[in-house]
């Protein structure tokens, strides 16, 4: 069911917005022109020019809720204090590390679900993606078949697939616990037992990401020339050797990016957690689900914004520590 | 490798039809079985789609139910305001995936080209803005929508989308616009075209798989994404999404399971098809990003 006002209506609203974005940029990009270009004459006016849309947007839509963001997390703004927060320092600081950060549940045990839910997530896309990647990257038949197949959950909407994997948890419909009583065995309570639901996720989410590292992975393993491995043979190197010495350090390039990326992806993923546990067990929760029930579960404004600088520096720290060990990245930022 | 050589016995990585019948089927097996594991969630959702109403809830493990029907089909499409979700969710992801490609195909250009003040720190930044959690944005944006007024309309769903995109975007454009030479935008510079001309002219029709790749991206990212318009379109009946839409159905008192996975098919069914097509484009572009930097 669709009517012509409900149409009307949402074209409305995008097209003022987009017509505000065009204002907008015609505007800054003629004030530049007069003032970098015909005024100071400036010779990197014309990078500046090309810059400044997106630039404008980063800053509005980053960095200043960001700086702003950092200003709110010195306050106790909440529900009840909206309107007039009062600044009272590091408090909020101080009370992430002291006291529960949702109803019952601590900083630091969050901390370590949340470390052991990358961990295992990043290892099995790892190995799942770097061994079908490399079962794949030979000359066999029904090769074409088999990625299009292995790359679909890459396709379907996250949103789709984490509701589709929830209902499959089902107790008494889901295919997991049907399956488990066709072999003989007790079904699990995967939505309500804590040790299940975590376990339930950690599979949802596994199914998800092993596409990306196969094809990531994949696209490095075709760059090696076979040539390597074909001189490793004649020097008599066995398959885990020409693995270990040649396979692993020509993939580098492509593995220490994806990994970093996925290591992300991974420790932000909201969407697995929050719809395979539907915010009902706070078990469940990683940091970053957690920081969202705590703004906008429990409306803590104040508290969730110093929970979130916290969880920042975190990851400033592991990619700074990462960066300095592999190097690899180096190059990106220098080149 | 024309020549050839005297090593009988064939290694693990560069062996293809000479191995042991044993061993290729083992690989055929591993492969089918991850096959069956990748695909059996999505048809499972197809067979809840075409069960009657009466038999949602059942132990059946049959991917067509004996007694097929399009029955929820048709209470989808006709009896919800399915089409209004996907329609809203087109014209917003249309928008403003163009919106980013052109916005990060300009700002790549000026990252490829020059080497203005302030680069190295633009990049670093840009790298940086990944590291972001999306819920910790969320706080400050949803506080300044409300005192903005911009909570419960696409003003701020839209330039958000917009923007958020851009870094990722940059990354990748940015890589491929590096492995293009100077030489060609020189030429055409001495032909008369202007610095912009040469851009306009001869690097962007260069760049059309890169500059597809990210649309697809930027398609992709706003068509799937729930959290942001959850927090800013609050409980605008007529504004929803279809995230927003399917996960309502799921998440009523009764969830209406055939429903739920009738709309799934229809909303996934050209996404996967899309995304199928171009995903040899798609991982050359991904690698390069990821190679080149």
């Amino acid at each position: 069911m669709i009517t012509s006002e409900v149409i009307l209506k949402s074209l409305g609203e995008v097209g003022t917005t987009v017509l505000l974005i065009l204002i907008g940029t015609v505007l800054v990009e003629a004030l530049l022109y007069l003032i970098l270009m015909k005024w100071l004459k400036y010779k990197y006016a014309l990078p500046f020019m090309l810059l400044a849309p997106a630039a404008i947007g980063l800053i509005a839509l980053v960095i200043y809720p960001l700086i702003w963001e950092l200003r709110l997390s010195f306050t106790n703004m909440s529900l009840k204090a909206f309107r007039d927060p009062a600044f009272i320092g590091i408090k909020n600081y101080v009370r992430v590390f002291t006291e529960p950060v949702l109803k019952q549940k601590m900083f630091f045990p969050l901390l370590g679900q949340t470390i052991l839910w990358t961990v295992i997530n990043i290892t099995f896309h790892v190995g799942g993606g770097l061994g079908l990647a490399m079962l794949l990257n030979r000359k066999m038949r029904g090769k074409g078949i088999y990625r299009a197949i292995i790359i679909l959950p890459w396709a379907v909407p996250q949103v789709i697939a984490v509701l589709a994997w929830r209902g499959e948890f089902n107790f008494a419909y889901g295919y997991f616990n049907i399956i488990l009583t066709k072999l003989g065995l007790p079904g699990v309570q995967w939505l309500a037992d804590p040790v299940a639901n975590f376990a339930a996720m950690c599979m949802t989410n596994i199914w998800l990401g092993i596409p990306f590292m196969m094809v990531t992975l994949l696209g490095g393993l075709q760059s090696i020339s076979s040539e390597f491995y074909e001189a490793a043979e004649m020097d008599g190197a066995n398959a885990w050797q020409q693995f270990r010495n040649i396979t692993l350090p020509l993939i580098q390039p492509v593995l220490t990016p994806a990994i970093l990326l996925g290591t992300f992806w991974t420790f932000n993923n909201f969407n697995v957690p929050f719809f395979i546990n539907q915010n009902e067990l706070e078990s469940s929760d990683i940091l970053v689900t957690g920081l969202f029930r705590a703004a906008f579960q429990y409306n803590r404004y104040g508290f969730s914004a110093a929970f979130a600088f916290v969880i920042f520096a975190l990851l400033l720290l592991f990619t700074i520590f990462y960066m300095r060990y592999t190097r690899s990245l180096k190059g990106a930022y220098e080149s | 490798m024309s020549a050839k050589h005297t090593t009988p016995k064939k290694s693990f990585f560069r062996s293809g039809r000479e191995d042991s019948p044993f061993k290729r089927i083992l690989i055929h097996l591993v492969l089918i079985i991850s096959c069956v594991i990748a695909i059996f969630p999505i048809l499972r959702i197809l067979a809840v789609s075409l069960r009657p109403g009466n038999r949602l809830m059942s132990t059946d493990l049959a991917i067509i139910p004996p007694d097929a029907t399009l029955e929820s089909y048709r209470i989808i499409l006709f009896e919800k305001p399915f089409l209004s979700w996907v329609w809203n969710s087109l014209a917003i992801t249309i928008s403003t995936a163009l919106i980013g490609v052109i916005l990060a195909a300009t700002a790549a250009y000026a990252f490829s080209r020059w080497k203005f003040p302030g680069r190295s720190v633009g990049l670093v930044f840009l790298l940086a803005t990944q590291m972001i959690p999306a819920s910790m944005l969320m706080i400050p944006i949803y506080i300044l929508a409300i005192k903005l007024g911009m909570v419960g309309t696409y003003r701020g769903l839209v330039i958000a989308y917009c923007v958020t995109s851009i870094p990722f975007s940059v990354w990748i454009l940015k890589g491929y616009y590096d492995t293009i030479p100077v030489d060609l935008e020189e030429a055409a510079r001495i032909d008369g075209c202007s610095q912009l001309q040469a851009f306009l002219r001869v690097l962007l029709p260069l760049s059309t798989p890169a500059l597809a790749i990210t649309f697809l991206f930027n398609f992709m990212a706003a068509w799937n994404e729930y959290l942001l318009a959850r927090v800013m379109l609050g409980s605008q009946e007529s504004l929803l999404t279809w995230p927003l839409g399917l996960q309502r159905l799921q998440g009523q008192f009764q969830t209406q399971w055939g429903q739920f996975s009738a709309g799934s098919i229809l909303v996934m069914v050209p996404v996967m098809v899309l995304f199928l097509y171009s995903s040899k484009y798609l991982i050359s572009g991904l690698t390069l990003g990821g190679v080149k930097g």
